[in-house]
Formats: structure tokens, sequence, C-alpha cells
């Protein structure tokens, strides 16, 4: 199978529109229609296509420049393909990615080369991202050998030493090996490399999801002191909301392959007018214990579907508690919904978008209260909509195969 | 309570034994001799859990949380590890002074433990029945189509869908999920006493977490079981837990109840762990951050472990290991549950 995006290469003049530079607040990336499928084949000498993993399946947004996009979404949900697809390393199936309003997937040779040197990535898990066998040195420099014209050979160890002074590690370390490091500075040689070719845009997968809370801390500091420094834009994928929550200027959330909200953080995070957003919010553990009286937790039920074979229509209509009729047959579009106004009008792909009635400030005033005046246990537990638990997924074992 | 006579030494056996905890290890220390030197994981830790209660162990890791529960329950790794000191009181008995026998009987019908990987936990060429049926068929000598019903029961009772249809299925064909839930069923098989649970949902989504977590809370309720929950997670720590015991280089640093804690801690490293929680008040700012990072264990700092990272440390704390004080109020009654291994917990608590 031929992946269509990448078969479009035509050649790009010199000096491209992606050279200049971009006004703050600017779409510097703009995502439209991306998909990415999967094949599934069946026999073995000749593999025959019986149907695709949906992995991205339609992902239009914006990162504006200097900005920090979070993206939250259950796994398998598609996030790390998306960055995998933005980063070029896996081609899109369909859809297009425009670079400072260039579409990528036309672009080839030096011009190619160009726009990859200003999108890099910090992977999730320092401990198999960076090579066992080369020194930090060899790790962090390595984007230069593809790249001579940032760091001629010469300049390559000052190079090294300048950007682990800047993630805040010794210089001296430069000739040391991985395994003679900490996670959270192992964390801080993965956004050196990504730091290497002076990018403008970093997607981060995951970046401190497998670092301990203190250390977690140090990082998410180093990455939003580095944006400030060096105008850098975030794509900023994790799973702890409140990190992302800390982290981002605006939120989409995935579900299945799409983006089904997409706002300030503001507006997800207290005017979430998508069921599944909503959901999900309400899933996380707060940390203050005043905070179980008033928990009301929204428990999904029904399987996540699997991306092969998503359902027609919304495709979290199994597990949402308001589905209509509607929903099976008309696929909700990412828009502001007409009938909202105020926070709530933004970005979300449903038929019936409305903010909860117990929003999350309210909520949030009441734990303040209930701080002072706690003593009996119960209330909302009770309350709380128990589903028999039949809800994860397929999704979620994914990784574990 | 269950009953906390099961031949019970005497020395153990106190007055007050309706009070007296289902669990309470004192003084533990366990260390590991490897080639590049021993590592003391564990360096006198006390805590102790009742029956129908839930104890969070917090911590980072290497702080030393899962080889505590692994010398509890009697299933350290050894050699390398060893215990070197301490006692693990359970039911009025030391386990440490236990043969391997009794130590597995113990074990197997009294505590049980469920695991962070349960892929990697569960027999994969065996099905989930066959396994939780086996439960049974060795520990109460029931008979093959006894322990398949036993086991379907417990299957529903953990919340499978269609676990008769399931019953049969190999543990790669559940989603993680299901899977942690299947790794429950096991060990309420034999309703033990006393579970612990070491970072049961930390491979879970939060929509899956939130679901599992109180299904463990809800069963423990119904069982009347003590459950040590061993996490890194402020968030589960406080959505479930009674009590919490904070562990910091193999040490516990500070021991509260779970709200007392949140609301005033009496150490300066909990009192970093929960700065460091971003807040909405604090958007745009730096995150608090600790400072460096925890200590090798072969090189533990001498006095206060934590002393390198403690924004409050003095002269005394890079010479004296502090003890785990009482914590008292301004009139000097002790807090109960309460203690901190800090030299300066009153003015942390008065922060
Ligand atoms: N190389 C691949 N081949 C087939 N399926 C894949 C591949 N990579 C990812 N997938 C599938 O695509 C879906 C999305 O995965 P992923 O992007 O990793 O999700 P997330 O990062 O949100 O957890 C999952 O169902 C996953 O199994
Ligand atoms: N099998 C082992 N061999 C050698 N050292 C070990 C072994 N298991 C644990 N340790 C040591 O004990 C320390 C504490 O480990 P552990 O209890 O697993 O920490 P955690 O708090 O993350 O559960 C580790 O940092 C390691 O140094
Ligand atoms: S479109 Fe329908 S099924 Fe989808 S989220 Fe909205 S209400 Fe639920
Ligand atoms: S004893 Fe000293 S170094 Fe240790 S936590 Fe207390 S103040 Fe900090
Ligand atoms: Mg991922
Ligand atoms: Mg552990």
């Amino acid at each position: 199978m031929t992946d269509g995006a990448t078969a479009l290469s035509a050649p790009v003049p010199q000096g491209a529109a992606f050279t200049k530079p971009v006004p703050e607040g600017e779409p510097i990336l703009q995502i439209r229609d991306l998909v990415k499928h999967f094949p599934l084949t069946q026999g073995v000498v000749v593999k025959k296509q019986i149907g695709a993993v949906k992995a991205v399946d339609g992902v239009s947004f914006d990162l504006r420049k200097g900005e920090t996009l979070g993206i939250v979404g259950e796994s398998g949900c598609g996030k790390s393909t998306l960055a995998k697809v933005l980063m070029n390393l896996e081609p899109a199936t369909s859809g297009s990615v425009r670079y400072k309003g260039e579409e990528i997937s036309r672009l080839s040779g030096a011009a190619l080369k160009a726009v990859r040197r200003n999108i890099q990535m910090v992977f999730q898990d320092p401990y198999t991202s960076l090579n066992p066998r080369m020194t930090v040195g060899d790790i962090i420099g390595e984007p230069y050998e593809i790249h001579p014209e940032v760091a001629p050979k010469g300049e390559r160890r000052k190079a090294v030493q300048d950007l682990l002074d800047v993630v805040g590690l010794n210089p001296e370390y430069i000739n040391r090996y991985p395994h003679q490091f900490s996670g959270g500075q192992r964390q801080r040689i993965g956004i050196a490399r990504g730091l290497a070719l002076k990018p403008e845009v970093i997607i981060c997968d995951e970046p401190v999801s497998a670092l301990d809370v203190s250390v977690q801390a140090q990082v998410i500091n180093l990455l939003e002191k580095l944006q400030n420094e060096f105008e850098l834009s975030y794509i900023f994928i994790a799973h702890d909301l409140s990190i992302v929550r800390h982290i981002s200027d605006r939120v989409g959330v995935m579900y299945l392959g799409k983006m089904v909200e997409i706002g300030s953080d503001l507006e997800i995070y207290d005017h979430a007018t998508h069921p599944y957003t909503q959901a999900l919010l309400s899933a996380v553990p707060v940390p203050d214990p005043a905070a179980r009286q008033v928990r009301d937790r929204i428990v999904l039920t029904g399987d996540v579907p699997s991306p092969a074979d998503p359902p027609s229509g919304c495709r979290f209509r199994t597990r949402c508690w308001k589905a209509q009729e509607r929903c099976a047959i008309e696929e909700p579009l990412l828009a502001v919904p007409s009938w909202l106004d105020g926070l709530a009008a933004h970005e979300s792909a449903c038929h019936f978008a409305a903010e909860r009635e117990i929003e999350q400030s309210a909520a949030e005033r009441e734990i303040e209260q209930s701080a002072a005046e706690r003593g009996a246990e119960g209330g909302t537990e009770a309350e709380t909509e128990r589903a028999a638990g039949q809800e994860d997924g397929s999704a979620d074992g994914d990784d574990a195969r | 309570m269950s009953s906390s006579s099961t031949s019970a030494q005497p020395r153990e056996a106190t007055a007050d034994t309706v009070e007296s905890p289902l669990l309470e290890v004192r003084d533990l220390h366990v260390e590991f001799r490897t080639r590049d030197g021993v590592a003391k994981a564990v360096n006198g830790v006390n805590y102790s859990v009742r029956a129908g209660e839930t104890l969070a162990i917090l911590g980072e890791s290497g702080s030393g949380k899962s080889v505590t529960a692994q010398a509890v329950m009697g299933i350290l790794d050894s050699p390398p590890g060893f215990v070197t000191g301490g006692q693990i009181v359970f039911k009025g008995r030391d386990l440490l002074t236990l043969g391997k026998e009794d130590r597995r009987k113990v074990r197997g019908s009294q505590m049980a433990m469920i695991f962070q990987d349960a892929l990697s936990s569960l027999n994969p060429v065996h099905s989930v029945g066959s396994q939780l049926g086996e439960m049974y068929r060795v520990h109460k000598g029931s008979s093959r189509q006894d322990a398949k019903a036993k086991a379907i029961e417990l299957m529903d009772r953990v919340r499978i869908p269609a676990a008769k249809a399931r019953v049969g299925d190999y543990p790669h064909q559940f989603s993680g999920g299901m899977r942690q839930r299947i790794m429950i069923a096991m060990a309420l098989a034999l309703e033990p006493d006393l579970i612990i649970a070491d970072e049961p949902t930390t491979a879970l989504d939060v929509t899956v977490q939130a679901q599992v977590m109180d299904l463990l809370a809800e069963l423990q309720g119904e069982y009347h079981m003590g459950l040590i929950l061993i996490t890194h997670d402020l968030g589960v720590v406080a959505d479930v837990a009674d009590k919490i015991a904070v562990m910091y280089a193999g040490r516990i640093v500070e021991t509260a109840p779970v709200h007392e804690l949140y609301a005033k801690p009496a150490h300066p490293y909990t009192r970093g762990l929960l700065d460091s929680i971003p807040r909405l008040d604090q958007k745009g700012q730096e995150l608090y951050a600790i400072k460096g990072l925890p200590p090798n264990l072969l090189r533990i700092p001498p006095g206060c472990a934590f002393n390198p990272r403690c924004p409050r440390a003095q002269e005394i704390c890079r010479t004296t290991v502090p003890p785990l004080f009482e914590v008292t109020d301004e009139a000097g009654t002790p807090r109960p549950g309460r203690a901190s291994a800090c030299h300066f917990w009153k003015e942390t608590l008065d922060d």
C-alpha cells in the first residue's frame, strides 16, 4: 500500500515561505484532515489488506507560534501516532500538514530537510530512547551529522556543552553514558538533543510520565524556561491532566483517532462541553482528600471500541450517556456549537454539546468549604453512578503487547 | 474483625487485642548485598494497619516501598536481599520467626499481593479460569468442577462481563483494566485478612484507574480487610487512604491520617511533594520543585537522608539522624497517628 501524501512530493523553490519568521500567535503548523491508517493484512506470501487500524482519522488543528498545545486522551487514542506523523517518522495516509503555510508532504530534498530540522521531538521514556552505547556528547550531537550547517565539526563539542548547560546538566558530563544518569537527567539529555538543531516546534510525547513527582516539576520548569528563551512552540502530549493544564495555553482532547474538543485551558477544564472530556476530567483523582466528598465522577460504560472498527456516527456513542439516535447516524463535526455562548462556545464535536450542571469551578469552591468542616464520609460516593465495570477497553492493552 | 487468635505467640498478645493492628512492621531493615556494595534499601521502617483500614505508602521510585512489601509477604529476592533487623507482626505473630512452610501458609491464605503489571504476574499459557481455580484446588482441595465454578463466581465478583464465557480465555485476551481485575480476583480468592497492592493502577488510564480503585475499596470494605496501597500518586492517595506513610531513602519519614497530612505536613519532604502539585492559582508561574535527586542507596548521606535537598536543613541535619518524633499539638498533646522524622517537625508544621 502506498501512502498518498508522500507520493505528492514536488520540488519547492529556494527561499520558500517557511524560511520567514511567523508573528506570535499566528499558526506555525496547520493540520487539516490528517489521517494515519495502519493496514491490517492477512496471508503470508500474498498479503491481502483486510482492514486498517484508524489510529488518526481526520484530525485538524493549528499550532500557534509560541504557544503550548496540550493533547490528552486515553492510551490508544492516537496521540503518539499523531506526533510521529507530524515528525515525518510515519508517512500520513492522507491530509495536510502545513508548516508556515507550506505543505510539508509536497517537500523533498533540501526543503524537507530544512522543515524537519525545525520540528523536533522529546520522547516519553528516557530509559529506552537513548542509545546506551553512545556517550551523551554523541547522543546530543547526533543531529549535527545530518545537519552539519547548524554546527560545523570543529564547533560541535562546544555546542553540545552549551546545550548541557542550558538543560541544567554539568557540561563536563559530555563523555558519560546514559546509564550513569537518573531518569530526570536522561530526560534532560533527550531535551538537549531535541534543542540541538534550534527547532521552532518541539513535540513532547509524555515527557514526564516516567519521572518521579519531584523530578517532574523540575523538567516542566525547564521546558517552560526553554520555551521563553528560544521562542519555542510546543505540542505537549500527556495523560496527567493537571500538568497539561499547568503548561498549556490550549488543550485538545482526542478519542479514537479524532479530536473531540479543543479550546483554551479555561474552556476545556472549566467549561468542557463534550461528554468524553467531562468524563475524563471527572475521573482524575484530585490530590486533596476533602475533594472525596464532592467528587461527582462520571463512570463510563462499555468498552473502548477497536480503532479498526470504530462506531458509526459519533465514535464516543457506545460509552456516552447522552447518546441519541442521531449520534449513530451523523458524525458530529469539530466546530463551535451555534447554541452555546461565553466560554462554552469553543470547538466541540458533539451534537448535544453542553456544559455539565456541576461545573468544575463550583465543585472547587465546595472543596474549600468542606475542607474546613470535614466529617461524615460517603455522600457523593453513593450518588455516583457506578456502572458495572465493563468499560475499560481493548485499546488500553495495546502498549503491553 | 477477623480473628486475631491464630496461635498467638504470648509475648505479642498484648492487652489491647481489639485495638491491636492486623499488621505491624517494626524497625524493619533490608539490605541488598551486590557486587557494587551493600544497598541499604530499607532502614528502619515502622508502620501498622488495622482490619478494614487503608494505609497508603507514598514515595518516589527507589524509596523502598516494594522491598518493604516483599519482606512482609516473604517473597524477598534472597540473595541478594536480606532482612537484617526488625519485626513483622501479623495477627500477633512475628512472621520473621516462622519457618518456611508456615510462612508459605500465611502468604497463601491470609495475605495476598496485587502487582502493577498484571500481564507479567499472570501465567500466559494458562487460562485465567484455571489460574483462579488453582487457588481453590491447591489450598482448599476443591475438585476441578468446583474450582471452575468458584473462578466464575470470582470473575463476576470483580465485575468481568460475561464471566462464564470468558473463564477459558488467556490473560493476553483481556485489556489492561480487566487483567488488573483478574489480579484482584486472585488476591481475593482465599479471603485474606490483608492485601498489599503495589501500584495497582499506575499502568492504567485514569478512567480505568478510577474503576479499579473503586472496586478495590468496595471489596476491602465488604471483606473488612486491611489494605496497604503502595503508590507515588498523591491524587490516588487522597482519594482512598485512611492514613499515609511517606517513605524516603528506605525510611518512613512521616505518618499521618490522610486529611492532616495534606492540610498540615510535618516533614519538609512531604511538604515539597505537596507543593510541587500544579495548582490553578499558579498557572504560568514556575512549579515548586524539590531540588536535586533522591540519594544513591549505596551512599545515603549522613544525618537526615533528605538534608542535601531540604530547604530547612541545619547543621544538626548533616550529623544526626532524626528519630521518628511524635507530632503533638501546641499544648503538647500527641496527635493520634502522627509522627515525623525531622528535627524541625514543629517549625514545618507551623509553616
Ligand atoms: N505501527 C503500528 N501498526 C499498527 N497499529 C499501530 C501502530 N502504531 C500504533 N498503532 C495503533 O494505533 C492506535 C493508536 O496508538 P497510539 O498513537 O500509540 O496511541 P496513544 O499514543 O494515544 O496511546 C492503537 O490502537 C495502536 O495499537
Ligand atoms: N533484586 C534487587 N537487587 C538489588 N537491589 C535491589 C533489588 N530490589 C530492590 N533493590 C534496591 O532496593 C531499592 C528500593 O527498591 P524498591 O523497594 O523497589 O523501590 P520502590 O519504592 O520504587 O518500590 C532499589 O533502589 C534498589 O537499590
Ligand atoms: S454526539 Fe452524541 S454520542 Fe457523541 S458525544 Fe455527543 S451526545 Fe454523545
Ligand atoms: S531533619 Fe533537617 S534535613 Fe531532614 S527534613 Fe528535617 S530539616 Fe530537613
Ligand atoms: Mg502514546
Ligand atoms: Mg516499587
